[in-house]
């Protein structure tokens, strides 16, 4: 296809002048963590870069206890989601039955009830049972609030696995475990890895049940950034360097699954 | 023939494979006591004279709860500022999402770095984004929006102050456009690039191919995307907790601000309980037409 000059140019310019305004809260935030507070009150570009607010930040001793509450809440959960999600999509993918039809759309539903209509009833019941404030309540809640989504990413993936791979191995004696495990698993493995790296985003920036169930001892990244909207939160270099390690590790898998995590978020309704 | 034959003689000889059909169960008993427990306790609770700190507050209150929701105007203002939240994120988002997805389709230098960029602020959690905006770009002082402002010859604005509502609106609309251009692209990339090149050699413009047949291509992942993010923009909460309060007054509270306030600023459990039944309601009408429109596509 041709397109004019005329088409090219406009498609350059206005495409990276969109990128870069998008962009550009992201990388200001990166820049200003580079400064010194008082620079980083003064919104110029030029200042001495410093790495004293990383330091700052990372020598309050509970940086570190909230960056790992988040991984261990966010691998936690993501594990959690799978171990159940596995078996349920290799079940409906392999083995369908006249309901699974409607348990799929089912499970789709359960994700549509808003969290905070069940604010109240899951704080009680995490209260009485003595779980607020850990990463348990966390991993729970996450596992279950992300289990639809991984059911049916899961789905649409082993639904593309050719029935007759399976069968052949079901004619070698393979039992149901060993079918999943040494069939099923090496076959779809970039697929269940996509979808526990959707997964594993969507614990690590939620920010519902982290600033409810929450107070410090079990508070993720999401938690701690929001101890910033107090009056420290002037600290502008201080916000910036905390904030810039919260996001890295998660933008940077965001970029190499954006493919990938279409499919999941839109229940593969588009793909 | 043979084949077929042989592998169908072999799996009638097996007895029915029970135990691969019955591994969804696991799943389904979990989210069914996930879904059911809590919704049962919120209206119980809803019906309840309740509060988390006073133990002498107790019994049934019938329909009190909800008509004191109804009765308080604060009910109300956070309705309608859920719903300018609600359709004004939406309109900002898909509007530009479509226009952005038929941009970034467009061969040009560059293009996938661009576009990875563009899609990143769906990736900040989002009490970096609310904090990063107010305090960064926002502040009437420190801001680089004021600067902006000022270099312009204009007077800065306090944002927060001022127009709180359309403050937060743009914040959430900054975390959402990605979605939307994310989905919206995959979307446009399926269109037949031939059925659009015959359009173009039978004299269609720029403008005609885009109405007459991106947009007719992109209507069903339009509607995925507006019923999405319905969803999750029915409830936004971080950004609204670590900006604003809620206020000024009561000029940011949403309903999901006002429930969690009233249940864990005013310990009211039964009040926020009746609030809670109102939210799911609203996310129920959603949810109807989103289910109805995926399962149109799924094959079992």
């Amino acid at each position: 296809m041709r397109e004019t000059v005329f088409q090219r140019v406009f498609a350059f310019v206005v495409g990276w002048g969109v990128a870069i305004l998008l962009f550009f809260p992201i990388a200001w935030m990166v820049l200003t963590s580079f400064k010194s507070e008082v620079d980083a009150i003064t919104p110029r570009l030029t200042f001495t870069p410093t790495l004293s607010s990383y330091a700052e930040v990372l020598s309050r001793a509970d940086y570190l206890s909230f960056a790992l509450n988040s991984v261990v809440v966010s691998v936690g959960g993501t594990v959690l989601a799978l171990l159940f999600a596995i078996p349920a999509a290799y079940s409906m993918a392999f083995h369908p039955t006249q309901r699974t039809r409607g348990t799929l759309l089912w499970m789709l539903s359960t994700k549509m009830l808003p969290p905070v209509g069940v604010l109240v009833p899951i704080y009680i019941l995490a209260r009485d049972s003595a779980l607020l404030d850990t990463r348990t309540v966390l991993v729970i809640m996450y596992a279950l609030a992300n289990l639809p989504i991984v059911v049916w990413m899961l789905f649409t993936f082993y639904k593309e696995v050719p029935k007759d791979i399976l069968e052949a191995g079901r004619m070698d004696g393979a039992r149901t475990v060993s079918e999943v495990w040494y069939l099923l698993l090496p076959l779809t493995l970039p697929g269940v890895a996509s979808t526990g790296l959707l997964s594993l985003i969507l614990c690590w920036n939620e920010a519902f049940w982290s600033l409810n169930l929450t107070t410090s001892s079990a508070a993720p990244l999401t938690a701690f950034i929001a101890s910033f909207s107090s009056p420290q939160g002037l600290f502008f270099a201080k916000l910036s360097a905390a904030s810039t390690m919260a996001v890295a590790p998660i933008l940077v898998f965001g970029w190499f699954s954006q493919r990938q995590l279409v499919r999941g978020l839109t229940f593969g309704a588009v793909k | 023939m043979s084949a077929t034959l042989i592998r169908e003689n072999v799996a009638a000889a097996k007895p029915p494979r029970k135990t691969g059909s019955l591994l969804v169960v696991p799943s389904v008993v979990v989210l069914l006591l996930w879904m059911i427990v809590p919704l049962v306790m919120t209206l119980w609770f809803s019906f309840q004279y309740y509060n988390l700190v006073n133990p002498e507050v107790s019994g049934f209150a019938g329909r009190d709860n909800y008509e004191f929701l109804v009765t308080d105007p604060d009910f109300w203002v956070s309705l309608r500022n859920t719903m300018t939240l609600l359709i004004s994120v939406l309109v900002i988002t898909v509007g530009l999402g479509t226009l952005l997805a038929v941009l970034f389709d467009q061969p040009f230098p560059g293009q996938k770095i661009a576009r990875v960029l563009a899609i990143s602020p769906f990736f900040v959690m989002p009490t970096v984004s609310a904090l990063i905006w107010k305090n960064l770009l926002m502040h009437p002082i420190y801001g680089v929006l004021g600067a902006v402002a000022l270099a312009f010859g204009l007077q800065p604005v306090d944002w927060f102050a001022s127009y709180p509502l359309a403050a937060v609106i743009a914040i959430v609309s900054w975390e959402w456009l990605p979605f939307a251009l994310l989905i919206l692209l995959t979307a446009v990339q399926s269109l037949d690039h031939e059925q659009r090149e015959a359009a173009r050699m039978d004299g269609a413009g720029v403008v005609a191919q885009f109405f007459f047949i991106t947009l007719p291509h992109l209507s069903r992942a339009i509607s995925v995307v507006v019923m999405i993010e319905t969803i999750f923009l029915l409830t936004v909460f971080a950004e609204i907790f670590v900006t604003t309060s809620g206020g000024p007054g009561n000029a940011t509270t949403n309903l999901a601000f006002l429930i969690y306030a009233r249940a864990l600023l005013q310990y009211d459990v039964g009040g926020a309980s009746a609030g809670g039944v109102v939210a799911i309601i609203l996310a129920n009408i959603v949810a109807y037409f989103l289910v109805r429109s995926i399962a149109r596509r799924l094959e079992v």
